[in-house]
């Protein structure tokens, strides 16, 4: 399974990286998404991953009786995800707003941004 | 000192507010500042030439080694006295010279900078201190020379006189920077004590080239001496402050300074005198064929700094001597030179020799300083100029070698030709034959014009009345100071009849058979002209023609304003970057026995995953590709679900759930993809990208290869409930463990919020306007 | 969107959601669960609601606007924070209640942390998608 992950957290970067090398601004912010993912699953890996062990204590123990899963890389990638949303929304509505103003999706078009645009 | 110093700085910081002030009558008050300096250096004289030399220590930034040292010897008393001196006689000449003129505050600014820079350069006991001063004349110097900024020659010649000093600069520094950390101090007065070391230290050599280098750009020495010339673009009274007694004298200051540490080598010796020599005989030959009284002021001037710097390097006691007098007598005549020129400039709107004529008799006090200047240059008997020439000659046929002595000798008499005519040409042609008609209205300006120049000109003349005086008193410590020992230096204006006076008389009815045979015409400057074709500063144009070209072309290359290619070179980088290191790293090493085996859901997910990649990645709709990146989110929220993470697969689901929420509410009035770009530029970027996501998969496994430490989460785990009263481990972490870092990410949070809300509302408001 | 299905479904989950976020809430410190979850699970229910009844409808239910949460949540958590210095412990040190609470359990100060947490979630995501769908409205007319 951790040789699948291995493939796999390649393949979501190299996907990021094929969206943001895109004009589409959308595309970008995909992009910027997928690379997020990616690098969840990166740090998830690294931590070692463990079945059916979730890191929350016994009812009845005061300690953990089993080995458990790294509760680090959890609460790392825990922050992660809420702030990427933080990100997410705030890409969107700058997209948008930017979509408004030029009439347009294509990164391109910025460029050259005439007076009243700004 | 350290006041007399910084007094200019803080003038010229003070013109920015009262500078409006200085445009009436009140800009007499400045000219106070350089003569009030000058008469605390005065003080100074009897002090210095009884042989006391004084010390002055300010801390400044001690740690890096550079403190306010200031030491005031013979050497650099005479410099200060010659800055401060000609500087009086600067400042109340160009007081009339640019009256109502626009930036009259401006200019004055500049100017207290400069000679600011100047004295601590040659009173600077710290090299790295001198360093600063020097930078700071470059700078000021670029000011000045382009004051003149609506011109454009004027603004060329002002930045290849500061890049090319600017480039010695660096040098400079290399080279003193070298110094301090062979030797271990940076102060000059305990660098002498350890010549011995720094004399036979590997880097001698590199030391001693970058501190010439440095002393070369500054003197305008030959290949570097073009900028000199050009500089004349600026206002008189600048190239007469500049040329005569300071900013190129700087150059000759720094050799002289250094020439008792690391002088008297064979390096020192024969470098100095070959571009010495070769600078003096070119520039002099040159200055024959200008037209323009400042061209051939310049050509003369970079000519006497040939002479200076080639008797720095000839280092005897006779040379030495030679040289602390000619700075002094050079400063004296080409000074009254340059302002005598202004003055002809000024009143006739010309400086071409060829119209120039008969102006004594409109401007005679102007015309005996011009006349007075020109005899000194010429080095006739009773002048200073005399006693300059005299121990030239002195100096070369003394040299410790026999047939060299000769050579150079005969280079310094062709020299000395040159400089006779060129002096003649620029101080009494312009005065002697026939008044042109159209300068017959030409009148006599104002007392504050013309009477520095001559008192600068009598001043030479005093001088070679009674050289003793002159010489024990201003220029016996000096040589002093250059030599590093007693020189026994008795300056007398009769020698007896012997071979210099000769040679000296030989000269100057030469030099004044060339100034009557010689006719300079614009056809010869031409023809001149085009041998600087192939001189170094076509060499520096050139280059930095390239240089310019090189950057434009760097930046459309790297800054061309499409944000996919900064991508794609960051990636590109970052890739060759990564794998080169990951190559370095040496070969892999796995145990297998520690991977699971994948059971068929698990499979199956991850599978569904790759597709949905897939589809983001080709789709042409913008819904498809929101929805499999959705897909994706789940799939990766059921890996979360496997392997036990079930806080983050419950965030995953519902972070995702709301984030196509927000897709589909913002962008489904969006018109869908557009393919605009080549299918070679697809599989260019496709195969970067593969690459990218397989190093990264390298990168992974060889990480995840190594062991991992679990010290940490052993702690979490052990002390989550003692500590904490929590079991969910996680959750502890994040409310508990790390709690701060939970608080400021909701305030990331709270930001990106605030952020989405102001970018909406501030479109409302411009909608509402239109 | 606005089928009575759908608008009566959420007439009853709106309620059993906010209560179950609640859940998550408290019981975040023992099982998965907490403040994080809690705020999203509690906002996607009002995003449920205002896609069946729109977002005038849900906004009528919150009586103010969600942007208010984010300083009461930013507010609370800071005081859980602070709190131990007035009894001259050092910031973020944990208190907690002697006896176990009927229902809820254990109640200590990183409760009211995650409390804190879980209302600026509410806030931060209900003002991102109120206000984008409060304009696609206006912009509408």
């Amino acid at each position: 399974m951790e040789l699948l992950l291995i493939v796999l957290l390649g393949l979501l970067y190299a996907a990021g990286v094929y969206m943001i090398l895109r004009r589409s601004m959308v595309k970008l912010l995909l992009g910027i998404m997928l690379l997020g993912s990616g690098t969840n699953i990166l740090i998830f890996l690294l931590g070692g991953i463990t079945k059916g062990k979730p890191p929350v204590i016994d009812e009845n123990a005061k300690l953990f009786q089993d080995v458990f899963a790294d509760p680090i890389p959890q609460s790392l990638i825990l922050t992660a995800i809420v702030i990427s949303f933080g990100l997410t929304a705030f890409a969107i509505v700058l997209l948008k707003r930017v979509y408004a103003l030029v009439n347009s999706d294509d990164l391109d078009d910025l460029n050259t941004p005439e007076e009243e645009d700004i | 000192m350290l006041l007399a110093v910084l007094s200019g700085l803080i003038i010229s910081l003070l013109i920015i507010p009262f500078g409006k002030l200085l445009k009436t009558k009140w800009s007499i008050l400045l000219t106070l500042l350089p003569a009030l300096l000058f008469l605390y250096f005065i003080s100074y004289i009897p002090a210095i030439s009884a042989g006391s030399s004084f010390l002055q220590h300010t801390n400044w930034v001690t740690s890096l080694g550079v403190d306010f040292d200031f030491r005031l010897d013979g050497l650099s008393l005479l410099f200060a006295l010659l800055i401060t001196g000609i500087g009086t006689a600067i400042f109340f000449y160009a007081r009339t010279y640019l009256k109502g003129h626009v930036f009259f505050d401006r200019f004055f600014g500049y100017l207290c900078l400069f000679m600011s820079a100047m004295l601590g350069v040659v009173l600077s006991d710290n090299i790295l201190l001198l360093f600063i001063f020097w930078e700071l004349t470059s700078i000021s110097s670029f000011f000045l020379i382009g004051f003149n900024n609506d011109n454009a020659e004027s603004r060329k010649s002002a930045l290849t006189a500061l890049s090319i000093t600017g480039l010695g600069g660096f040098f400079l520094l290399a080279g003193l920077v070298l110094l301090g950390n062979i030797t271990g101090t940076y102060t000059i007065s305990e660098l002498i004590t350890s010549r011995e070391s720094i004399l036979n230290h590997n880097l001698y050599p590199l030391i001693l080239g970058f501190l010439f280098l440095g002393a070369f750009t500054k003197s305008a020495q030959f290949p570097f001496h073009f900028w000199l010339p050009g500089a004349m673009k600026a206002p008189t009274p600048v190239s007469a402050y500049l040329h005569s007694a300071t900013m190129v004298k700087a150059g000759i200051y720094l050799l002289a300074r250094f020439s008792p540490i690391l002088g008297g080598t064979d390096y020192w010796n024969y470098t100095l005198m070959a571009v010495g020599g070769f600078t003096m005989l070119f520039a002099s030959v040159h200055s024959l064929f200008r037209i323009d009284l400042k061209g051939i002021l310049a050509y003369s001037t970079i000519s006497a700094l040939g002479i200076l710097t080639f008797l720095i390097g000839l280092g005897t006691r006779e040379a030495i001597i030679a040289a602390s007098v000619f700075i002094l007598v050079h400063a004296l005549y080409k000074a009254t030179l340059f302002l005598v020129t202004g003055i002809i400039d000024h009143e006739t709107g010309t400086r071409d020799i060829t119209v120039l004529g008969g102006l004594r008799k409109v401007l005679l006090p102007v015309s005996i300083a011009g006349v007075l200047a020109a005899l000194s240059s010429a080095g006739l008997p009773l002048t200073y100029g005399f006693i300059g020439k005299d121990l030239i000659y002195e100096a070369t046929l003394h040299t410790n070698y026999q047939t060299l002595g000769w050579i150079l000798t005969a280079v310094a008499i062709a020299t000395n030709i040159g400089l006779v005519a060129a002096g003649f040409m620029a101080g009494i042609k312009p005065f002697m034959g026939s008044l042109p008609k159209q300068f017959e209205t030409v009148h006599l300006p104002y007392k504050s014009m013309w009477i520095p120049p001559l008192i600068l000109a009598i001043l030479g003349l005093v001088f070679g009345l009674f050289p003793g005086p002159a010489g024990d008193f201003i220029n016996h410590a000096t040589a002093n100071a250059i030599y590093g020992s007693e020189t026994d230096m008795h300056l007398k204006i009769w020698h007896g009849f012997n071979i210099v006076l000769i040679l000296s008389l030989a000269t100057l009815l030469a030099g004044t058979l060339v100034y009557f045979i010689n006719k300079p015409s614009a056809l010869k400057l031409h023809a001149i002209e085009k041998l600087n074709s192939i001189a170094p500063q076509r060499v520096f144009t050139r280059f930095a023609n390239d240089i310019m070209r090189f950057s434009r072309w760097y930046t459309d290359l790297f800054h061309n304003g499409y944000l996919r290619s900064y991508h794609l070179k960051i990636i590109l980088f970052a890739e060759a970057l990564l794998a080169y290191k990951l190559w370095l790293s040496g070969p892999f090493a796995f145990n297998f026995d520690t991977v699971t085996m994948p059971s068929f859901y698990e499979i199956g997910v991850i599978l569904i995953l790759i597709g949905a990649l897939y589809l983001v990645v080709t789709t042409p709709s913008r819904l498809t590709s929101v929805v499999s990146m959705s897909v994706v989110g789940y799939c990766t929220c059921l890996i979360f679900v496997f392997y036990s993470a079930p806080d983050l697969a419950m965030t995953q689901f519902t972070i995702d759930t709301l984030s196509t929420v927000l897709f589909v509410l913002v962008l489904y009035k969006l018109p869908s993809f557009i393919n605009m770009t080549s299918k070679t530029v697809l599989y260019r970027d496709g195969i970067i990208a593969l690459s990218f996501g397989g190093i990264i998969s390298l990168i992974a496994l060889r990480v995840w290869s190594e062991p991992i430490s679990k010290d940490i989460a052993n702690f979490y785990g052990e002390n989550a409930y003692i500590l904490a009263k929590g079991k969910n481990v996680v959750n502890v972490i994040l409310v508990d463990f790390r709690g701060i870092d939970t608080m400021f990410e909701t305030v990331v949070l709270s930001i990106a919020a605030l952020g989405v809300y102001s970018l909406i509302r501030l479109r409302l408001k411009s909608t509402e306007k239109e | 969107m606005r089928s009575p299905i759908l608008q009566s479904a959420t007439k009853y989950l709106l309620p059993i959601l906010l209560l179950f976020s609640f859940f998550l809430l408290l019981r975040g410190h023992y099982y998965p669960g907490g403040g994080f979850v809690g705020g999203l699970v509690a906002a996607i229910a009002f995003v449920l609601h205002s896609f069946a009844n729109g977002t005038e409808a849900t906004m009528k239910i919150l009586r103010r606007k969600p942007l208010s949460l984010i300083p009461i949540g930013l507010g609370i958590s800071a005081t859980s924070l602070a709190a131990p210095m007035l009894f001259g412990l050092p910031p973020m040190t944990g208190l907690w209640f002697e006896q176990p609470i009927p229902v809820i359990g254990m109640i200590g100060s990183s409760l009211f942390f995650d409390l804190g947490v879980y209302l600026v979630v509410i806030g931060v995501i209900l003002t991102i998608l109120f206000t984008i769908s409060l304009n696609n409205i206006t912009e509408k007319d």
